[in-house]
């Protein structure tokens, strides 16, 4: 088997790149409003889904996002770093890709291991998280959800809002966005500001949520309790929500907000606003399994021969 | 004991040779020429009749090189260095002598671990091998070491490297010892709350990838407290692998005010920064200080040439290829250095006409040496041979034929480099010769 392409990366992309699979992506949405939802394209394929750190949304999504193509999927969940575990990552993956599986969909809680891991397969790798570095599915899937929404990625302005620092959905998204014409804002506490943000992201940078006026979108990162208190980057929940955390009172009209969940509601996202058709946090998730869909397919097809069209006519055939 | 005598050199048949029209180059002697280079019983000069000749049309010779920070892994390690692989190495990089760091497993603490080390040298050793104790015991940074009784027994220095000397207090009294001892002090300078999760250089790269920054005040802030204590205690310290422009602009500040303070900066730290970590392969790329930022690495070189930083250590720090096969955020801090440090040095620094011959040679040899009150290399009439013999028109690729060192997580692997050490002549026997 031949070495495959690999999705490690959002920066792996180019623009044209993300239009081919948000434009697949959107097929593949059509094929889920059908009353039956499975197509044949990946039939004999297999996929090993291996999660090192626990995820609900993005493992469910990658697992039936590979189901509906028809792939065999296997679902691997190895707790703990590899250090800790006592095989090493490099041994996890030799021992994976001697089932010659086509794709590993790997997520971990260090940054840089899905790169280690290609290193030792031959399989196609998606990266569904390493630590703080990268997550580019999120990336597309928050692509295609704006691109529905809004129309249009070219001159829209999102802001990233919250604990920037520990974010790889404000990393991969701020790289993303750009990449497609966006204009991209982190607004966090200055300790949750990663220093150089601005310069390694080329990214606007404000340490003031009054600046979130002037984004279409606002998207609220997840802040995770043990960032608080003791040793912590924000004195308390309480604080973070009243300096930072998004409600209607700080929208204005037309704004849209976004999250990748899960959310702490009344921390960076009030209750109400969480309910409201206002956030596109379930269009994120419909979104987020018809992408994977689509890397999948991309991976595992010729590059040249994707046009959206032999898809659905592919699939129709069969 | 006196300091030749911390050197251990395995014993062995002294070399003859002579050098037959080459450059000889040894700025701290004041010597710059081109002429026959002598080395009669282990010793320069006397007379040539009947020795093996070397044609040295195209080469330099100068005084071997001294790397007074290298790690050896001795005793717990030797599966990626010992010290005949590790001195084979140097050896192979054109240095006359190294000291070695005290962090191995367990580490070189008291008198037992440094005559144990000095008797494996004396049976291992192909140049001169020093050894460097611990400040602390085990190095965790509460409670001396036997200074006095290491002194004696042929410590280099002292070192807690791999770990600060955290506590202020202990540290001070450290310097109070020195008094005593009469050691240097070399230290591995980081505040460790400011360098907490860091995995590579804080700043615009960090934030791009989301890797732990590791930021340049967490170095500068411990040598600023290093350099005041010195000061107030009189003593003499040697800052270990300077990485960032603050610390140098600490170093400098603390040499105009008269305090004893050395410092050192590796090839990799002159040469390669964060930018280069973007494929996160820690192999070649994760060491501790991080490559920082193209502004600190300029600071470095122009702190080299006007010597606020005294010279060049290459921090060797070997590595199995299962330990770095890791995560970057998991994989240990280090890369090797002692057999690319001068052809890297040279290709990238002398050849484009950023650093002048004479600089460099200086920095590695008679400068390295004097930060640890070593014998100074020299190609004086007279003086024990301790020399190298350099190809400055050879190329090679590094990694192609292999490593001297058992490990070959070098931050240069696979670079075209030119310059190559073709003898070196290491306390009058003959060390390295392709």
């Amino acid at each position: 088997m031949s070495a495959r392409r690999s999705l490690i990366g959002i920066g792996d992309l180019s623009r044209d790149d993300i239009t081919r699979l948000l434009d697949l992506g959107e097929r593949f949405a059509e094929v889920m409003s059908r009353d039956i939802k499975k197509v044949p394209t990946l039939r004999g394929r297999t996929i090993i889904n291996l999660f090192f750190e626990s995820s609900t949304r993005t493992a469910t999504s990658f697992e039936l996002a590979g189901k509906r193509l028809s792939a065999d999927v296997i679902n691997v969940k190895a707790s703990g770093s590899s250090v800790e575990k006592g095989e090493t990552l490099k041994d996890t993956i030799l021992t994976l890709a001697a089932y010659k599986p086509d794709v590993l969909v790997i997520r971990h809680a260090a940054a840089g291991a899905v790169a280690a891991a290609a290193r030792y397969t031959d399989a196609a790798v998606v990266n569904a998280g390493d630590g703080k570095h990268e997550h580019p599915t999120q990336a597309l899937l928050d692509l295609y959800t704006l691109r529905k929404t809004m129309g249009r990625l070219e001159g829209l302005h999102v802001a990233f809002v919250g604990d920037v620092l520990h974010s790889r959905v404000a990393r991969s998204g701020a790289i993303a966005l750009q990449t497609m014409g966006a204009e991209v804002s982190f607004i966090a506490p200055p300790t949750l500001l990663p220093r150089g943000s601005a310069e390694g992201l080329g990214v606007h940078t404000s340490y003031d949520i009054a600046d979130i006026a002037d984004a279409d979108v606002v998207y609220a990162l997840r802040m995770q309790h043990e960032r608080m208190g003791e040793g912590g980057f924000v004195p308390s929940l309480r604080e973070y929500a009243t300096q930072y955390g998004i409600g209607h009172h700080r929208l204005r009209e037309g704004q849209r907000v976004m999250h990748a969940g899960p959310m702490n509601r009344g921390v960076e996202i009030t209750d109400q606003l969480a309910d409201d058709p206002t956030a596109l946090v379930t269009a994120q998730v419909e979104g987020g399994m018809v992408v994977r869909m689509a890397v999948l397919y991309d991976l595992l097809s010729d590059p040249q021969a994707v046009r959206s069209a032999d898809v659905v006519s592919h699939m129709v055939a069969a | 004991m006196n300091r030749e005598s911390v050197l251990v050199q395995r014993p062995g048949p002294t070399a003859s040779v002579v050098v037959r029209n080459a450059r000889l180059l040894d700025p701290a002697a004041d010597i710059d020429t081109t002429g026959d280079l002598v080395v009669r019983d282990g010793r320069i000069g006397g007379d040539p009749t009947g020795l093996h000749e070397i044609d040295g049309d195209g080469l330099v010779v100068v005084p071997g090189f001294v790397d007074p920070h290298v790690h050896l892994r001795t005793p717990g390690r030797e599966d990626t260095e010992d010290i005949g692989s590790g001195s084979r190495a140097a050896a192979a990089g054109g240095y006359v002598a190294i000291a070695a760091m005290p962090n191995t497993d367990p580490p070189v603490d008291d008198a037992q671990d440094l005559v144990r080390l000095r008797e494996l040298a004396a049976d291992e050793a192909v140049i001169g091998v020093g050894f460097i104790c611990a400040i602390t015991k085990g190095q965790r940074g509460s409670e001396l070491t036997e200074a006095a009784e290491l002194a004696e027994l042929g410590a280099v220095a002292l070192s807690d490297d791999g770990h600060p000397v955290s506590n202020a207090a202990v540290f001070r009294r450290a310097l109070q010892y020195q008094h005593l001892a009469h050691l240097p002090l070399t230290l591995h300078e980081e505040d460790m709350d400011l360098s907490a999760g860091g995995a590579m250089h804080e700043g615009a790269v960090s934030a791009r990838l989301g890797v732990g920054g590791i930021p340049a005040v967490s170095e500068s802030v411990a040598v600023a407290r290093d350099i005041a204590l010195a000061s107030y205690e009189g003593a003499r310290i040697h800052i270990c692998h300077v990485s960032a422009l603050e610390t140098v602009e600490e170093v400098r500040l603390g040499k105009a005010r008269g305090v004893h303070v050395t410092a050192e900066v590796t090839p990799h730290h002159l040469l390669l920064i964060d930018e280069d970590c973007e494929d996160l392969d820690p192999a070649t790329r994760k060491m501790n200080p991080p490559l920082r930022g193209a502004n600190d690495r300029d600071a470095l070189l122009a702190a080299l040439v006007d010597g606020t930083l005294d010279c060049i250590a290459t921090d060797h720090a070997p590595h199995g290829a299962s330990e770095k096969e890791l995560p970057f955020e998991e994989a240990p801090f280090g890369v090797t250095g002692l057999e690319t440090a001068f052809a890297s040095l040279y290709t990238y620094l002398v050849v484009p006409g950023k650093l002048p011959l004479e600089v460099l040679v200086e920095r590695m040899s008679a400068d390295a040496a004097r930060v640890l009150d070593l014998p100074v290399p020299t190609l004086a009439d007279g003086a024990p041979a301790n020399l190298t013999v350099l190809d400055l028109g050879a190329t090679w690729v590094v990694g192609t034929d292999g490593f001297q060192s058992k490990s070959r997580n070098s931050a240069f692997l696979g670079a075209r480099l030119t310059g190559r050490v073709q003898l070196t002549i290491a306390g009058g026997q003959l060390a390295w010769q392709r």
